[in-house]
Parts: C-alpha cells; sequence; structure tokens
C-alpha cells in the first residue's frame, strides 16, 4: 500500500450534506472486478455525473475542467454514510482521489479510506464551506495536506489542524500491511482461543 | 470492587486480545460471507494467503440470487455476471472448507436472517459480515458489526481484527407499544429522533420495557437499522425470549453444553448502575406507525402527518438535504402523508423478512387486493417453506402478490429485482437513498403491515383503519 505523507493538489468542493456510498458508487456496479487495467473511475458519483444518456451533466464538479484532475474532496458533514460498500474508496481512489476533507465520516467508509491508504481529514463544517466557497472562487486552486503535522493549508496559506488517531496515522505514513501486523501477534491470538474455547467448548460450531 | 458493566463493556473486555495505544485487536468468534466477498478472497489469493479459522466463517448467497427461476439453479442465472459472483462465493468458499449455503441449499437466505434462524447467531460473541447491516445480529446480546473488504480480508486470514473501542448510547424504550406499531416503527422514531449519524461512533444498547417486550423478530429489525443512525453496533440483552429462540437451533449448544452457554448467557446483561457516554429515551406508547418521506432514513414521520416544510428543520445542511429530497421524492410540504400514491409495494430483507413479518402483512391482505405490482421475498427458504406450511402464500398470491424465492432482492436491487425509475415503492427495506432500489427510484421505507396496506389502496395508509 503506498504510504501517504504529503499532498500538495486540485481540490474539488461538493457542497452536499450525507453522501452515502450508495451516490458515490450506485450498487450496479459493485459486481464489476477491479484491476488495474479496469479501475472504478467510471463509476464514481455516476448518477450525479452522467444523466440517463450516459451523457455528462455539465453542472456537476467533476465534469468542469479546473476540477477534473482534483486528488482531494472538499465535503460536508456525514461523508460516507449507510452500506459499508469498500468500492465507493475504490471509486475515489481509481478516479485519482487521495483525501477526502469533510465535517464528519460514516465509522466503515472511514476505516475503509484508511484501509486503502486515503486520508480521511475531519475539519469543522465552517472551515469545510470556508474552503469550498474558496475553491469555487478560485476553480483549480490547490490545497496542501501534510499528515506528519496534521496540517491542512488553504488556498489563502491559511492552516487548519486535523485530528487523526495515532494508530491511523502511523498505518498510512508507513503503508503498512495490516494482516503482516495481525500475524506478528499469533501466539497471543492462539493463546486467547485456547483459553476462550476452553471457557466456552460449544463456541466452536457444530450443527445436529 | 469494580464499576458495573455494561453489555458492550463485558463483551468488548472478553475478546480483547492484545492492545496497541488506542486500538484493541479483537477475537471475531464468527464472520459471515456473500457474494459481495470476492474482493477480499481475490485480494486474500493475491497475497498467497489462506482462511485461517474456515470453521468459524459461514458463506450464504443472497445480495445477486435471482428471486425467480431458482427451480432451475445456478444454471438458470441468465446474467453471466451474477451467475459468476455465485460461482464464485461456492468456490471461495470449497477452497477454503467454509460452510456454504448455496442457491439451491434449502438452509439458504439473507444472511442476517439465516445467522439467527440457525442459531449461529448466540449472546456475546463478536459477529463481522461485510455488509453494513450485521448490526442485526446484535438483537440476540452479541457484538455485530459491518466492516469493508479491507477488513473482511484480515478477518478471514487472522479471525481478528484491529477496533478503536467505540463509544456507548443507551436508548431506553418504556412503555407499551400500540396496536399496529412495531418494530419497524419503533427503530424508525429513534432515528428520526437522534438522525442519521447521530450515533456515529458508538454502539447502541437498546433497553427499557418496549424493546424488553419485542419478540426475537421485532429485536431483530430494531437493531437491524442501528447503521441507519451510523451506530457501529446495536444491541439489546439476553433474556429468556433470546434463550427460547435459541432452544434447538441447528447450531446452538445441546445437553449439557446448553446448560453451559445459558449460565453464561445470562451474565451478560448490563449491570444496574452501568454508565453510557449518552443517554435517549423515547415513550413507546406515543409511537405511531411510522413511514420515512425523503432520502434519509432521519427523514420520516408517523403516517398521520404531513410533509415538513425545509423551514421547520433545525439545521442548514438537514434543512438543505430536505429539499433536494422534496425534489427527488416529487413531494410538496403541507401534503398528508396518506395522499401519497404508490406504484410498488415490496415486502422483504434482513429488516423485515422474518415468518413474523409474513403473518402481519397476511393479516391485512387477507381478503383484499393489490392495486399495484407486488412483490414478496422471504427472508430465507426455511421461512419460505414455513409460510407455504402456513398458507401464508396463498394469501399473498391472492391479494396479487408475487410469491418470490429468498434473496436480498429489492433492498438494493442488486439482483436485478428494480423499482423502475420515478416509481415510488412502498418498501419494508431499511434505506430510502436517491436510487437505492434502483436509479431514479423512490423508496418508502414502512413495516411490512403497512406495505401492505399501501398496496391495497394505492396510497400510504395507516394500517390500523383496515384492521
Amino acid at each position: 500500500m503506498q504510504p501517504f505523507t504529503r499532498l500538495t493538489a486540485v481540490a474539488a468542493p461538493l457542497d452536499l450534506a450525507s453522501v452515502d456510498t450508495d451516490k458515490i458508487i450506485p450498487a450496479r456496479y459493485l459486481r464489476k472486478l477491479r484491476s488495474a487495467e479496469a479501475g472504478y473511475d467510471p463509476y464514481l458519483f455516476y448518477d450525479l455525473r452522467f444523466d440517463a444518456e450516459g451523457r455528462e451533466r455539465p453542472e456537476f464538479v467533476l465534469n468542469k475542467a479546473p476540477y477534473r484532475n482534483a486528488k482531494i474532496l472538499v465535503a460536508d458533514v456525514n461523508f460516507g454514510c449507510g452500506s459499508s460498500r469498500e468500492g465507493a474508496v475504490y471509486a475515489l481512489m481509481d478516479y485519482g482521489f487521495r483525501s477526502v476533507i469533510a465535517a464528519s465520516f460514516g465509522d466503515i467508509h472511514y476505516a475503509n479510506e484508511i484501509q486503502n491508504g486515503m486520508l480521511p481529514v475531519m475539519l469543522p463544517e465552517e472551515t469545510c464551506r470556508d474552503i469550498r466557497a474558496q475553491l469555487h472562487a478560485k476553480p483549480g486552486a490547490e490545497l496542501s495536506i501534510d499528515l506528519v503535522p496534521q496540517l491542512v493549508t488553504d488556498t489563502k496559506g491559511d492552516t487548519h489542524r486535523f485530528q487523526i488517531d495515532a494508530i491511523y496515522k502511523e498505518r498510512l505514513l508507513k503503508g503498512l500491511d495490516e494482516v503482516g501486523l495481525v500475524l506478528q501477534h499469533l501466539p497471543q491470538i492462539e493463546g486467547f482461543e485456547r483459553r476462550h474455547f476452553k471457557e466456552h467448548p460449544f463456541l466452536l460450531a457444530r450443527s445436529e | 470492587m469494580s464499576a458495573p458493566r455494561s453489555l458492550f463493556e463485558k463483551i468488548w473486555a472478553q475478546h480483547v486480545v492484545t492492545q496497541r495505544g488506542d486500538e484493541a485487536l479483537i477475537y471475531i468468534d464468527r464472520n459471515f460471507v456473500h457474494e459481495g466477498a470476492f474482493h477480499a478472497f481475490a485480494q486474500l489469493a493475491k497475497e498467497g494467503r489462506r482462511v485461517r479459522r474456515p470453521g468459524q466463517n459461514f458463506a450464504t448467497a443472497d445480495h445477486y440470487v435471482p428471486t425467480v427461476g431458482r427451480e432451475r439453479g445456478v444454471a438458470g442465472i441468465a446474467d453471466p455476471d451474477i451467475r459468476g459472483m455465485i460461482e464464485l462465493l461456492e468456490k471461495n468458499a470449497a477452497d477454503h472448507g467454509i460452510l456454504h449455503l448455496g442457491i439451491d441449499d434449502p438452509r439458504q437466505g439473507i444472511v442476517h436472517v439465516v445467522g439467527p434462524e440457525l442459531g449461529l447467531t448466540q449472546p456475546g460473541l463478536t459477529i463481522t459480515c461485510g455488509d453494513s447491516h450485521t448490526s442485526t445480529h446484535g438483537a440476540f446480546g452479541a457484538l455485530a458489526f459491518g466492516i469493508g473488504a479491507s477488513q473482511l480480508k484480515q478477518i478471514l486470514a487472522t479471525q481478528c481484527i484491529w477496533q478503536k473501542k467505540p463509544k456507548t448510547l443507551r436508548v431506553s424504550v418504556e412503555g407499551r407499544l400500540k396496536p399496529g406499531v412495531s418494530g419497524k416503527d419503533v427503530i424508525l422514531a429513534i432515528i428520526a429522533k437522534i438522525g442519521t449519524a447521530g450515533a456515529t461512533g458508538h454502539t447502541i444498547e437498546y433497553a427499557g420495557s418496549a424493546i424488553r417486550a419485542l419478540s426475537m423478530e421485532g429485536r431483530l429489525t430494531v437493531c437491524n437499522m442501528s447503521i441507519e443512525a451510523g451506530a457501529r453496533a446495536g444491541m439489546v440483552a439476553p433474556d429468556d425470549t433470546t434463550f427460547e429462540y435459541l432452544n434447538g437451533r441447528d447450531f446452538a449448544p445441546k445437553g449439557q453444553e446448553w446448560d453451559m452457554a445459558v449460565a453464561w448467557w445470562r451474565t451478560l446483561a448490563s449491570e444496574p448502575g452501568a454508565q453510557f457516554d449518552r443517554e435517549v429515551e423515547l415513550d413507546g406508547g406515543a409511537l405511531e406507525p411510522t413511514i420515512t418521506w425523503g432520502t434519509l432514513p432521519e427523514e420520516a414521520l408517523p403516517v398521520t402527518g404531513r410533509i415538513p416544510s425545509p423551514d421547520d428543520l433545525q439545521s442548514s445542511d438537514k434543512r438543505a438535504h430536505a429539499e433536494q429530497a422534496l425534489r427527488y421524492m416529487a413531494l410538496t410540504p403541507g401534503m398528508a402523508v396518506t395522499d401519497i400514491r404508490i406504484d410498488r409495494a415490496f415486502i422483504g430483507t434482513c429488516t423485515n423478512g422474518r415468518i413474523e413479518d409474513l403473518r402481519a402483512a397476511a393479516a391485512v391482505l387477507e381478503g383484499r387486493k393489490a392495486v399495484v405490482p407486488a412483490w414478496v421475498s422471504p427472508g430465507s427458504s426455511r421461512i419460505k417453506a414455513q409460510a407455504e406450511a402456513e398458507g401464508l402464500d396463498r394469501v399473498f398470491t391472492e391479494a396479487g402478490f408475487e410469491w418470490r424465492a429468498s434473496g436480498c432482492s429489492s433492498c438494493a436491487a442488486m439482483n436485478g429485482d428494480v423499482v423502475p425509475a420515478g416509481m415510488r415503492c412502498a418498501s419494508s427495506s431499511n434505506r430510502n437513498f436517491e436510487g437505492r432500489q434502483g436509479k431514479g427510484a423512490r423508496t418508502h421505507l414502512m413495516s411490512p403491515a403497512m406495505v401492505a396496506a399501501a398496496a391495497v389502496t394505492g396510497r400510504i395508509t395507516d394500517v390500523r383503519t383496515l384492521l
């Protein structure tokens, strides 16, 4: 997994609250196999981006020239609520996004972003609103996100500090393989299993 | 003497393998997979890894299975993508030695219906699945939560997952539910009160006399929609209602092990004085049959109400969302809910596809006819068989409902059971997001009895006027 340290890139404003993961990727695309050759980028925000005939909706932010190659998305409250579909992260990443800035996130989507090396940044609602306004005023402007000091620099050069758990920060900075990390604890896991199943032998499911 | 502990605290503490800063490595007793797990299995294969504890993983085909034409089995599935996904789940399960309930298995069904029905879901367990409605299993007093593909891969490879300990919220519902008011109405009212992000970062414990009085199926419905309030998980403390439901089921402990299990399960309930980070109360006796009008589960109202104006809403983002929702749903403020005409009716899903749900709907349909296209997909193949033994299928078909096979069906319409664009569907499912049931489809969530009422009148109807 690619580590995340610092990112300076074009940011796109998304002025929608409670963007659910059905909006980020409609369910009908989740069956598609994902590969290096065929990513999930065509499906990102599909019903917001494209009309019934598959033509771009000109008013959607990502269809406007300055924002097309955005790598940072700036949203509102409760981004990624609803379904646990990790396809939402695949679509964002395959399109090119490395970070989403929002006032809050759905828990499962937040975890899915971290798992894939995307950085979910939480900033206060008013700050998100101000930054979105800056991005509307200056289409194509860049933001900087620096994970070590936990800072976002806006288009005016002002910095905003964001909160992130030390564990998630370390994971992103190092691009760590989760499974490897867990298996380092294998002796403890096996010890736990011996005690747990001795105390509750009926947990080793059998049907009769 | 230590502080009194909640149900959640006890289960959490009993499953911590090790701690790393703010995160605990939590042991997962049982993990469920469905067809959507192909991403996780593919990653596992790519990394050269195996499922570490096959006996603790269980597979069932639900999200993509067709609900018609099942007599022809997998070979009868027309869509090659869908056939491929169902075959892939079977292959992955076989490769790794995981129990698989496939499309032809008499135990097949929606994962969150099958787990409880088979007695796999039990009090005190940690349970995961790559689906946000995993919270359903919490009705048994288990800690059950949904995860994405990457975390699913971790669990398959290790049977553990790193988790930050969530906060706790106790929702107490006291009083006696009025006739015609069900578990579905309770949870819709809770979500309307606390909001779609009201419980983010928290696990909910549902308590109080109204919750206690619910059957297991009612509790399953309540816990199912915990995620729609943003909660990590939702739980109800196990009690005699729980034990009676479990006793004798396929994977429930038997004989001496049953006695051991029940003795342990009786120790799990929250102790008097246990602290919660937040508490919310609702008066169960004041609840009415409830429907959603908007495109978030929190945009809900009693059936006796009128569509709100966005100006009535508290915050600017709720107002903005409501404006968009009213446009999408083609509703005007001030309209009576009972004036909303519907075009489709659907009964099923992990929320309300169980035998009591089918009985409740059948009681309304008896001697009446649906005036819109309507279909029902029982939550599992066993429930379908039981309903047929009770003659419920005939009540449905005589009322003009299509009686279909078991699967997630029109909840997310991933199997093709789509609601057409612009059509309004009265649905016993759990999400009303834009396009959820099909591109441009309009969803009104409600209890199965309320769906039946809407089906026979052609508009959202207070079911109590028909009973």
